[in-house]
């Protein structure tokens, strides 16, 4: 991994305010924000799909909606090969976004309900130019072809169509401007199980066939571990730990990430145990506790974690991890 | 083939077709309305198919009679033929119910669009401007700006078009609002798409539908505007025939010859009607689908 990254977050901070009330402004107290990103460090690599993973609220979809520049970071950069995309209008705007697509998490949401699929996917073929007028349908069949939708399904609207095949529409669209980077925020998850599988191994047939980059949001570990090739998980807006998914999964070394992957239930009752393996409650966005954010749950937390924020540091041949106990989860 | 076999290929559903979209059938409501503005229209477009006089024929041998056969809605002070009038003042009503609307509905529309978009301090600003309006009654507002300009339907409609849009802009502009937080306005967003083409192909064709309810139903208003302004004297002038000024012309002879009001009004009611059916028949067509 000495290329340069496709992609790199660089101390990428995001900050929503919220509105000051009567009383803060009586007490003269300072605007107060929800921190959803607290400095994130990451480097996506051409072709390799990174599972990026984390409770409810830790800023997963936050940092996607940052990726494709749905929002813009209040601090840090996001560079795409080596160009900080904050910077980008009119057309270099739109060269980016033929280049990062993303699909979306609610099948139902997602799609324009008065627009047929023909529609979706001849407006992302024209609009950048992606083929002569005359091709436009024969690369919509294609389209669908690819993404396993029946030739008929092009003059029907989103309401005719299952939560899957909806999903589907979506990678189509997003895969019309033939991009390199593609962001799957939660793709799955509001789908059932037995379709799940179906769609994700779509993606994975996709990836492996088109050379894509792939960025999968997604809160199922197993999912995750079944897709990815590099697994990054977060906490509180921080990435704790990031490495090569099968070394991460069996071998954490990060506090936070065993008591993520110990948390996960496991099919086998035999081996299910109650052990609590983090402490109390998630600490409120509003207030990110100082030094590491984790320190409120952890079992191993000692002074220096209260004060002093640990910087992702290489673990192992591959990993990174931001913790002071740098011999944690280490094979003795 | 086995039994069991058999069973199993006889129980298998035939395959789905898919069948093209088709109109759907319209509703009780929608057809109602249709058949009324239709029948309106046609009067309006060839009012001598019904009308058996010139609008404005006196004739001094035939005053104040009650319906007849020769004049089945009867005749005025100056021997007008009741019904000749009521037709050709459906052309006039019908324009006003138009051109009353046309300049609210398009830059209603458009300037709701914008607010809805943008949010922030252009609604706050429009926000206050809706507040200025509605402080207002609509007719009082309407007769202030129609006394200052003179009398008039042109200087009706510029008066209508003056207030309407806020209406009009408040209802595109929460629509707009609601679908710009969905994800297909994101997906059209990271697609590169520009701002006109967001607002214009993706999120006005799904926030459009209650205005144009809205618009059924506000024609219908303005009709009653026009005939109350014309009624007052502000609007259509005599001696044009519009159902207003014809209730106003028979309003001295209400005890002694109701047929004068009664006829033109019996026809603002059913132009009424015909935009409220119509409103709420769209108002079921146009609802997406999920």
């Amino acid at each position: 991994m000495s290329a340069a990254p496709l992609l790199s977050l660089e101390d990428v901070v995001v900050r929503f305010p919220l509105r000051r009330t009567v009383m803060d402004r009586l007490a003269r107290r300072p605007a107060r924000a929800v921190h959803a990103l607290n400095g994130v460090r990451l480097d996506l690599h051409r072709g390799e799909t990174l599972g990026l993973v984390g409770e409810s609220g830790c800023g997963k979809s936050t940092l996607a909606r940052a990726v494709v520049r749905l929002l813009d970071p209040d601090d840090g950069r996001v560079r795409f090969e080596g160009q900080d995309i904050a910077g980008l209008v009119g057309a270099a705007r739109r060269g980016f976004n033929k280049r990062v697509q993303m699909v979306f998490q609610d099948p139902y949401g997602s799609l324009n309900p008065r627009m047929t699929v023909r529609q979706v996917l001849h407006e992302a073929l024209s609009v950048h130019r992606m083929r002569p007028r005359a091709a436009i349908p024969g690369r919509i069949a294609e389209l669908l072809d690819l993404v396993r939708l029946p030739p008929d399904s092009a003059d029907r609207l989103p309401h005719q169509f299952s939560g899957g095949q909806r999903q589907r529409i979506g990678i189509a669209r997003a895969l019309a401007v033939e991009p390199d980077l593609l962001v799957a925020d939660e793709l799955v998850s509001a789908l059932d199980v037995s379709v799940q599988a179906q769609v994700v191994n779509l993606l994975l047939d996709l990836q492996g066939r088109l050379g894509l980059t792939v960025l999968f949001v997604a809160h199922d570990l197993r999912l995750v571990r079944h897709i990815s090739h590099r697994v990054a998980v977060m906490y509180l807006g921080s990435v704790m730990e990031v490495g090569d998914t099968e070394a991460l999964f069996s071998a954490p070394r990060h506090p936070y990430t065993r008591a993520l992957l110990d948390a996960a239930p496991d099919l086998d009752p035999a081996r299910r145990t109650a052990v609590a393996a983090a402490r109390g409650e998630l600490p409120s966005p509003l207030a990110v506790p100082s030094g590491c954010p984790f320190h409120t749950r952890c079992p191993h937390a000692f002074d220096r974690c209260r004060t002093e924020r640990p910087v992702l540091a290489p673990r192992g041949p591959a990993g990174r991890a931001a913790c002071h106990l740098e011999g944690f989860g280490a094979p003795a | 083939m086995t039994a069991a076999e058999d069973l199993l290929s006889r129980r298998r559903p035939a395959p789905r077709r898919f069948r093209p979209p088709s109109l759907p059938r319209p509703s009780p409501a929608l057809a109602g309305g249709l058949a009324i503005l239709a029948a309106l229209l046609v009067l309006a477009l060839v009012p001598g198919l019904v009308a058996p006089y010139a609008p404005a024929a006196f004739d001094y041998r035939a005053i104040l009679k009650p319906p007849s056969f020769a004049h089945p809605f009867g005749t005025d002070n100056f021997g007008r033929d009741i019904l000749s009038r009521t037709v050709w003042a459906t052309r006039v009503d019908l324009q006003i119910a138009l051109f009353g609307t046309l300049v609210p509905v398009v830059f209603g529309t458009l300037a709701g669009a914008v607010v809805g978009y943008y949010g922030g301090w252009v609604e706050a600003l429009f926000g206050r401007v809706v507040d200025a309006v509605v402080t207002f009654p609509f007719l009082v507002l309407v007769i202030a700006i129609v006394a200052v300009l003179g009398p008039g339907l042109f200087n009706l409609y510029i008066a209508v078009s003056v207030v309407g849009w806020v209406f009009y802009a408040r209802i595109v502009a929460a629509g707009v609002a609601l679908q710009r937080r969905l994800d297909y306005a994101a997906a059209a967003r990271v697609m590169g798409y520009s701002t006109p083409r967001i607002v214009l192909r993706h999120l006005l064709p799904n926030a459009v539908s209650a205005a144009i309810v809205y618009w059924m139903t506000d024609m219908a208003l303005c009709i009653l505007l026009g005939s109350s302004l014309g009624y007052l004297g502000l609007g259509a002038q005599p001696p044009t025939a519009e159902w207003g000024v014809l209730i106003a012309d028979g309003k001295n002879y209400m005890n002694t010859a109701w047929w004068i009001s009664i006829f033109p009004g019996v026809a603002i009611v059913l132009a009424g009607l015909g935009f409220s059916l119509l409103g709420d028949g769209l108002a079921d067509l146009l609802r997406p689908k999920r």
